[in-house]
């Protein structure tokens, strides 16, 4: 394919052709072929498929694709076949022959289908599956649908054709005009106006001008923006293109974290697969519109996700943030005018030049538009990826969607936000989840990061936990992240040892509010939130463990005494054994009871997360088991 | 002085000379290539690109991917992210320094393994998760995660 795209009619050929393609077969198999499936063998099944339709003689009639996350990452590999919309959960590669007869007999194969764990009943539909009920997908829309490195499967479901609108149909203000009215913020974390960041590059009169697209998604517990990457990387390029063309730029560049891989491999190869037609290129679609795009792998740095950082680091340097104004919309890269946006930002952009600003203002708040893809990960039955209209409370993310917590928990509180967020307790679950009521309640959105925590997880010690990661990757150029965070967490990590005095809790909330109003950064200014956040509503933990040297939650290491076996409620089942990386849990396979031996238990705990029974019982220090 | 480095590599990097944009791209490709950056490598890409010696380490110390040691063969990487500490990594942490007897950002003496853990490998659904080399495995418990170690090594063992 060395023909070039020179004008809308031959986009809409190129269209017209693929889909052709893909509408050829009678059934398509979509695999998701994730960095999640892949890791429980994704392409294995896809393998499997595509051997067991070969046999059967069935290569012209059903396709197999491998497609990007699809989300119900809990269930991996996912296997869906369409037009029927019928998910298989969990397949391995053994399962694929039994599929490919049933899809040739017209039928399923009940025993594979998911099973509703309420009703328990079989589901064969995605649709009809409570995870995926209640999700509305923009930005996720491809997921699942297309083949990411394929850029005729993009092109078939109507890939830059929004490019196409906004180059021969839109000026730059009138594209400007559209972001602002649909009401899009930034997806990063910060929440900033699309339009209102476009319009402010686009009034700069210093040349050039640059777009980047921030995919160095760092805050642990999120993973959106790898999963965008690696499914639909031409949305964020064709996203990145429509910038460009909206602010008067030529050169973009795509900052992905090193740690990802697959996306790195997706991104690079949509790049040269759009260059080829023409998309990225000298006078693209027939227009005066010029552009290229760059990708740069980051090293390993969280403090790069700050947009100032990240454009040093770009540059070749310590990618250290800078005091803010100017804004890098007049002093970004290279001290040019630049326009960062997060991944999940560029990926809403064409179906908003496509469908209407109107549109999409109409989804979610209003104040909060469209909609926001969460991870979804922790203490929860269902793990996965999560698009829904901004506005939907906690508890529908949770229980209905989330299928609420497993093995007979309870819920204590969802922390959002990564290390800039904070922990939302149990009266907060009908909580709307938009830029403002997070804000509002010691949270906030960051990049969309939901972790489920349960009666087992120490709140003083997730606040530790998210302490530990800023101080060791504060990057040292402002004293109050430098030497704050770490005086925090000296404390923090004394109290979770047992060690707390009263004056602790006094002695923190000092050192966060100074910290708050005198770091450099966002990142140093934010840092303090899981402690003010589990401070007001979890005080009581800390207490329990300054004033009774007892852990509510009973995870802080040093405040368990010892692990050991109820001889009552064991039942040999073994699995403490299994799960124990030392031997010190032992016992003979259906005779009751297990032991374990205190001289060689690390007390990592493994033996108290795998008992189904819960026959394995801490204490607390100096209380005897 | 860069008579370590392969003349393929600076070759390679012929034609960046003068642009210091390119450091970090210039690092990545020495590490990709001998396995870690020593001054030597560094005082290399400092002439090549003429930027100072100082800023040169300053990025190589400030990034966590660059190492200015030598490496294990294998590489396990622990990830440490929020859904992978709640789900216990720190017990499997425990389990992998005692088994290994070295700690996080260590290399085992006869330069088997080195210890890693890393913020977040993004992939929290498996939580918790290590990549052993470049494959991940998920919903590990302590024991499976040494035993992955102990299965990783003796394949070498004999393959060697």
């Amino acid at each position: 394919m060395s023909v070039k795209i020179t004008s809308r009619e031959m986009l809409d050929e190129l269209k017209q052709a693929n889909l052709a393609r893909l509408d050829a077969f009678e059934h398509r198999i979509t695999v998701c072929n994730g960095t999640g499936c892949r890791a429980c063998g994704g392409v294995e099944v896809k393998e499997a498929l595509a051997a067991a339709i070969d046999q059967r003689g069935l290569s012209d009639r059903i396709d197999v694709m491998p497609t990007g996350c699809q989300g119900y990452c809990q269930r991996g590999p996912l296997v869906v076949v369409e037009p029927e919309g019928t998910l298989y959960p969990t397949i391995s590669p053994e399962d694929a022959e039994r599929i490919v007869q049933a899809i040739e007999q017209g039928g399923l194969v009940d025993e594979l289908l998911l099973e509703d764990p309420i009703t328990k009943e079989r589901v064969a539909k995605r649709d009809g599956i409570r995870f995926y009920k209640g999700q509305e997908r923009i930005a996720f829309a491809l997921n699942g649908k297309i083949d990411p490195t394929s850029i005729g499967d993009y092109i078939a479901y109507d890939g830059y054709q929004a490019l196409a609108k906004a180059l021969l149909e839109m000026t730059p203000e009138k594209i400007i005009d559209e972001m602002t009215r649909s009401g899009l913020r930034g997806r990063g974390g910060a929440g900033f106006p699309t339009g209102r960041k476009w319009a402010g590059c686009r009034k700069q009169e210093a040349v050039p001008k640059y777009v980047i697209c921030n995919g160095d998604e760092g805050d642990p517990g999120a993973f959106m923006d790898r999963s965008l990457i690696e499914a639909t990387p031409h949305a964020i390029l064709e996203g990145m293109l429509i910038a460009c063309h909206a602010v008067g730029s030529s050169e973009a560049h795509v900052y992905v974290r090193a740690e990802y891989p697959l996306a790195v491999e997706h991104i690079r190869k949509a790049i040269d697969d759009a260059r080829e037609l023409g998309l990225i290129g000298e006078n693209v679609l027939g227009t005066d519109f010029s552009v290229d795009v760059h990708v740069m792998e980051g090293a390993g740095a969280f403090v790069c996700g700050e947009s100032t950082a990240l454009m040093y680091s770009i540059e070749g340097r310590r990618g250290m943030p800078r005091l803010t104004p100017p804004r890098s919309v007049e002093h970004g890269l290279w001290g040019k005018p630049t326009v960062l946006n997060n991944v999940e930002t560029f990926a809403n952009v064409p179906a908003i030049i496509l469908r209407g600003a109107e549109w999409f203002a109409g989804i979610g708040t209003e104040t909060s538009t469209g909609t926001k893809v969460f991870s979804l990960t922790g203490k929860v039955e269902n793990n996965g990826l999560v698009e829904v209209p901004m506005g939907t409370t906690i508890r529908q993310i949770v229980f209905d969607i989330g299928g609420g917590i497993p093995d007979g928990r309870s819920f204590k509180a969802v922390q959002t936000g990564g290390p800039s967020g904070g922990c939302l307790p149990e009266s907060l679950l009908d909580l709307p989840v938009d830029y403002e009521s997070l804000s509002e309640h010691d949270a906030t959105m960051g990049s969309g990061g939901i972790i489920v925590l349960d009666d087992t997880s120490c709140m003083v010690d997730v606040a530790r936990f998210f302490l530990d990661f800023t101080a060791s990757e504060s990057c040292g150029k402002c004293a109050p992240c430098r030497l704050g965070v770490p005086a925090m967490l000296e404390i923090l990590t004394r109290i979770t040892e047992g060690e707390g005095v009263p004056e602790d809790i006094e002695q923190l909330r000092e050192l966060a509010s100074v910290i708050c109003s005198t770091a450099l950064c966002g990142l140093g200014q934010t840092a303090p939130n899981p402690v003010l956040s589990t401070l007001h509503y979890f005080e009581d933990e800390y207490r329990a463990h300054i004033e009774e040297g007892i852990c509510p939650a009973g995870s802080c290491k040093a405040l368990v005494g010892a692990y050991a076996i109820d001889p009552d409620a064991c039942k040999a089942c073994g699995k403490c054994a299994t799960a124990c990386p030392t031997g010190a849990a032992s016992g003979t396979l259906g005779q009751p009871p297990y032991t374990i031996d205190l001289a060689t238990c690390v007390k990592c705990g493994a033996c108290f997360e795998a008992c189904p029974f819960d026959a394995v019982i801490r204490t607390a220090k100096g209380v005897s088991a | 002085m860069s008579d370590l480095l392969p003349i393929e590599l600076r070759e390679e990097c012929a034609p960046l000379a003068g642009h210091p944009e390119h450091l970090i791209h210039v690092l990545r490709r020495v590490q990709e290539t001998v396995g870690f950056i020593s001054p030597d490598s560094e005082a290399f890409v400092s002439d090549l690109l003429g930027v100072t010696l100082s800023r040169v380490h300053g990025v190589v110390t400030f990034y966590h991917l660059f190492y200015t040691e030598p490496r294990g063969r294998h590489t396990v990487r622990l990830c440490r992210g929020t859904a992978c500490h709640v789900g216990g990594a720190g017990g499997i942490q425990s389990a992998l320094e005692e088994h290994l007897g070295i700690k996080p950002g260590e290399t085992t003496e006869d330069l088997a393994v080195t210890l890693e853990t890393v913020a977040c490998l993004g992939a929290c659904a498996l939580a918790p998760v290590m990549v052993v080399d470049e494959g991940y495995h998920g919903k590990l418990t302590a024991a499976e995660a040494v035993a992955i170690v102990d299965r990783t090594l003796s394949g070498e063992a004999e393959a060697g």
